[in-house]
């Protein structure tokens, strides 16, 4: 429970970060909320030889409206995104789906950039991102990029984010027909056992902690699409998924938990 | 002045809130790791990755390399220190238990993952981490046993080679009643033969271990402190085991966060930081981390049970036999191979059932050791009978609120002499029970549950029992001398009255977030007639509180409470003397209430008690013979132990689709005697509660086929946190104790004997009409949606 030595920086702007990550290379990690970096680097799981730390960032803390579109800032807590008048009338799901996160310590302190880029197949927001067919924003050296959450996810822990890069931006479009949100735990306080996220009234369905990344459940949402019941339309879900093994839940029960939530929250978003 | 009428008591029976808590709160108290010791060697331990193997070598140039880390030790390298000493265990079960030597670094083989192999010291706890991490231990792996019942299996590896098997003892409680139980079965309508598991625990408490030793080189003296339950204890264990003089030695357990029963022992980083710290001439520490601590520090629970009912065509049970198997972990800690016998005088549970068998066998595995947490052997007992006695009601066709009626001792049956022979000081089980049965509104609840049912819902109702009765106040000397317990079970308190009439309690019991400081003061401030803030209360420093024996087994109250409110009767006397040796009245015309004495009959000749105060203190007007200031000691030895009771029934909803349970109600009514702070008791059912309801529902330290614990964080090992805690609806039903003068029993481990068969009860009965009879613990939802799916002919 003690963590490796570290050296810290705090970065000034963004382009501070960049240039901070860029000077140190592989070894340096960005520091937000740390309620994910910080356990791994005691437990030793992560031992980044340089800390970034970008959370005195104020600027990158924003949820702001228009267009279509919900723009969030990099920096934005889950706790503000919870309690956004702003986000509850425009994406409340994502308003929902923060409110679940851990506890409220770590509500206070985490962030919307911070879980992404994570990139923790179990975590909540991904996934709802997901299936929202949200948009994220990176900058480089080289300036910045939009990608999609669709091709943002490459592994445990892993995304197309480069070293040198970091999330400046989240955006998800408003409104959009019936969602919900569907997390299996022991504890309130745990990562999902199990969860799925339906947006747009079943045109996007995620699931959580059932592979690899945050996955996209597009068997479902083609059988939605096809006019399949709730029921028929769930119990494909884990179809051709390779779920985790591990002391909650193993792969067929984890299969099983897929194709019940999915139903459930079909269902809750409207699906017949 | 009038007279007044006696003043009732004032304090005890009030909800005050807590004195240290204003401490606790702003963070003023002081823990283990606050000290601050300038100077200090840090200690590192490198611990065993395996469960079983021979330590070829310790490679530390590595850590040497590391700024801050300035030596690597091995066991070898350490052994100088102790010599022959060893880690102690003090409860010899039997004359022919084996209690294999158990040093605090293992010196040629590690027999369990986490098992000390070496040593590193650091200017620093940062250094001594890193160091730790950096050291290289070659292993040549030996075969491990895991599992308790492969321990016992033809051809079992051996825990320790040198032995003959993995047994540690076998004890029994039968006597001459052998023949007698088989008849009653012979004889019986009705049979319930049952096997249960009890999962082994992680007792984790908020604060961690640590421990501090200090030395003062120039007159030999030592002082450890130590995040510890029991600092009388280890005081003169450390003295054994290191040869330390007892004059010369001091143990202080600051603030400490918790212990459940983990910190009641003698463990080797005490022995090892103080056997240092006397080297060195310097202060030695070492604090325990979070992970660290599931592999070091004892964990609870660990058997296998076989229990057996017979019983009448009533199902009035005649014979209860009970065969257990008990995982000792690889070594024997201070009191392991004890924790099975405080559980088997209590397998009959709170019925009248005249015969009764016994057994244990204890097994060496190479994993943890395990002792005493929270009940210590009780709830597993009562787990076992109360699971059992549910059995036995679907078996007779009864409900298990009648099944129960049915067998209870009855209320006009104390004091009443067990099978297995103790005496039970008082209680009304059946009056209990139906004001927990009235309290849960079980009447609508069953018809809930049986509309859900006929529905076809997926969202079944389980209504679960658990009856229980433990044995508190431990104990009586003689009768732990005849369980060879290697100690009394006496204590002590001292009380003074200052000049200026304020109150110093010294008590031997020692507070590790229980509340002794305000109980202590709301029982003297009652018997004197001062104010509870006019108290203070001495405690966990054998400087300051020389003579004591700790807390544990809630005997605090009963024992350690006790001797404090016989020492303030003994002030009281004293100063009685002095009144009327003031009033020139004979004593017995006195009375004493309110903190002032008057002359019965003669209002207006009284003299309080902070006269007294200061009369014994100038000491020139003393009775003759008399010596100066009013002061007593006691130490009380109980002539029983107490025996808390009480009835708690748990509603839970279960997902039928998912396996998921909720704890949906949880009704609690205890009997603890008489309650000196309700406040108090409530915190203490509720967190007692919960911690049994993580047993049945969360917590499981899982350790693979290899002996490697895999849950050893907090993610993996569910600790329940206050957002799963159930409604929590408590009563009581007070039958004053005779053992003791104020009629207390004690209530620290009662809602985690209770609570672990209730929930469980509750789910069995949920799922019941799906066929299923029994679920392991923890209820897991992927454990409940295979023992449904298993009950309906496979997986879906």
């Amino acid at each position: 429970m003690i963590p490796a030595a570290f050296d810290y920086e705090v970065a000034e702007s963004a382009d501070h970060a960049i240039a901070l990550l860029a000077q140190h290379g592989d070894d340096a990690k960005l520091l937000a909320g740390g309620h994910s970096l910080i356990p791994m680097m005691r437990y030793r799981l992560a031992t980044p030889s340089v800390l970034v730390d970008v959370g005195r960032l104020d600027d990158l803390r924003y949820i702001r409206t228009g267009n279509g579109t919900v723009s969030i800032g990099a920096l934005t807590r889950h706790s503000e995104l919870e309690h956004s008048a702003e986000m509850a009338e425009a994406c409340p799901m994502l308003a929902s789906v923060a409110a679940l996160v851990g506890d409220p310590a770590v509500r206070h302190r985490g962030t919307l950039g911070g879980t992404l880029a994570h990139s923790d197949p179990a975590s909540d927001l991904p996934a709802a991102v997901l299936a929202l067919g949200g948009t994220i924003v990176a900058q480089g050296p080289g300036g910045s990029r939009e990608i999609a959450a669709t091709d943002f996810f490459t592994g445990y822990f892993e995304s197309v984010l480069a070293a040198d890069e970091m999330i400046t931006e989240v955006r998800v479009p408003a409104g959009g027909g019936g969602w919900n949100y569907q997390k299996f735990n022991r504890r309130a306080q745990d990562w999902a056992i199990v969860g799925v996220a339906v947006a747009g009234g079943g045109a996007g369905v995620s699931l959580v902690n059932m592979g690899s990344t945050p996955i996209r459940a597009s068997g479902v949402e083609a059988a939605v699409a096809g006019g399949a019941s709730a029921a028929e339309a769930a119990a494909v879900a884990a179809d051709g998924l390779e779920p985790p093994d591990d002391l909650n839940a193993d792969a067929e029960y984890r299969s099983h938990l897929a194709r019940v939530l999915t139903e459930r929250a079909l269902n809750a978003a409207g699906v017949a | 002045m009038t007279i007044t009428e006696d003043a009732p008591a004032a304090h005890v029976g009030s909800r005050r809130l807590r004195k240290e808590d204003p401490a606790l709160l702003t963070g003023e108290a002081r823990f283990i790791d606050d000290l601050a010791l300038p100077g200090a060697i840090w200690v590192g331990v490198v611990r065993s990755t395996e469960a079983h193997a021979n330590i070829v070598g310790i490679d530390g140039s590595a850590a040497l390399e590391i700024d801050g880390v300035n030596e690597v030790l091995s066991g070898a390298d350490l052994a100088p220190l102790w010599g022959e000493g060893a880690l102690p265990c003090a409860w010899p079960v039997t004359p022919d238990m084996k209690n294999p030597t158990h040093l605090p670094v293992a010196t040629t083989t590690a027999k369990y993952v986490g098992d000390a192999v070496a040593v590193v010291l650091a200017d620093s706890r940062y250094a001594a981490a890193d160091g730790a991490a950096a050291v290289v231990v070659d292993y040549e792996p030996l075969p491990a046993v895991v599992e308790i019942e492969d321990a016992v299996a033809d051809g079992a590896p051996l825990v320790h080679p040198d032995l003959e098997s993995n047994e540690c003892y076998t004890w029994g409680l039968w006597g001459d009643n052998a023949a007698a139980v088989d008849a009653a079965f012979a004889e019986a309508a009705h049979v319930v033969s049952e096997r249960y598991l009890q999962q082994r625990l992680i007792p984790a408490p908020m604060e961690p271990r640590g421990c501090a030793a200090v030395p003062s080189p120039a007159g030999g003296e030592l002082t450890l402190y130590s995040a510890t339950q029991i600092p009388h204890i280890l005081k003169v264990m450390t003295a054994v085991v290191l040869g330390i003089p007892e004059n010369k030695l001091r143990v202080v357990a600051p603030s400490v966060g918790g212990g459940f029963g983990c910190k009641l022992n003698v463990y080797a980083e005490e022995i090892l930081c103080s056997a240092l710290a006397m080297q060195r001439g310097a202060p030695v520490r070492w604090t325990e981390g979070r992970s660290e601590g599931a592999l070091s520090t004892i964990q609870g629970r660990g058997q296998v049970q076989h229990i057996e009912l017979a019983a009448d065509a009533d199902g009035k049970v005649q014979a209860v036999r009970v065969k257990l198997l008990a995982d000792m972990g690889a070594y024997l800690q201070l009191v392991t191979p004890g924790v099975p016998l405080l559980g088997g005088f209590l397998y009959h549970g709170c019925y009248d059932i005249p015969n009764y068998m016994f057994e244990c066998t204890s097994v060496f595995t190479n994993r943890t050791p395990t002792d005493a947490y929270r009940g210590a052997g009780r709830p597993e007992a009562t787990y076992a009978v109360e699971r059992a006695m549910d059995s036995l009601a679907v078996s007779v066709g009864v409900s298990p609120e009648e099944i129960r009626a049915r067998n209870f001792i009855g209320a006009d049956a104390f004091p009443y002499e067990s099978a297995a022979g103790l005496v039970f000081d008082s209680g009304d089980y059946q009056a209990v029970l139906d004001k927990a049965v009235a309290l849960a509104g079980l009447s609508e609840r069953r018809a809930d549950q049986a509309s859900r049912v006929a529905a076809g819902s997926s969202k079944r109702l389980g209504i679960g029992f658990s009856s229980y009765v433990e044995m508190c106040g431990l104990a009586p000397s003689r009768v732990l001398a005849s369980l060879d317990y290697g100690a009394g079970g006496w204590e002590a308190a001292t009380v003074r009255i200052s000049p200026t009439c304020k109150v110093q309690v010294v008590t031997g019991s020692t507070p590790h977030g229980q509340g002794h400081e305000t109980c202590w003061s709301m029982i003297v401030a009652d018997q004197l007639g001062v104010d509870p803030d006019d108290v203070e209360v001495l405690h966990s420093d054998t400087a300051v509180s020389p003579t004591g024996l700790d807390t544990y087994g809630s005997r605090s109250l009963a024992v350690g409470g006790t001797a404090v409110y016989m020492a303030t009767e003994k002030v009281i006397d004293k100063a009685r003397a002095i009144a009327a040796h003031q009033l020139e009245a004979s004593e017995e015309d006195l009375e004493f209430s309110g903190g002032t004495f008057r002359v019965r009959g003669t209002p207006e000749a009284e003299v309080p008690l902070a006269g007294i105060a200061f009369a014994a203190f100038t000491a020139h007007d003393l009775p003759d013979g008399m010596e100066p200031n009013l002061e007593a000691h006691v130490t009380y030895d109980p002539p029983n132990f107490t025996f808390p009771n009480g009835t708690h029934i748990a509603v839970v909803e279960v997902d039928t689709d998912t396996g998921n349970v909720d704890l949906v109600d949880y009704v609690a009514v205890d009997d603890c005697g008489v309650q000196i702070n309700p406040l108090v008791v409530e915190g203490q059912v509720h967190g007692g509660i919960l911690q049994g309801a993580a047993q049945a529902l969360y917590e499981d330290a899982v350790y693979n086929s290899d002996g490697q614990l895999v849950s050893t964080n907090l993610a993996d090992y569910l600790v329940p946190s206050a957002a799963e805690a159930p409604r929590f609806r408590l009563d009581s039903h007070a039958t004053p104790s005779p053992t003791n003068p104020m009629g207390v029993k004690g209530v620290g481990e009662a809602g985690t004997i209770a609570a672990a068969p209730a929930v469980i009860n509750a789910v069995v009965d949920a799922l019941r009409d799906l066929g299923v009879t029994d679920v392991d613990m923890p209820a897991s939802p992927q454990t409940v949606w295979k023992a449904i799916a298993d009950a309906q002919g496979g997986a879906s």
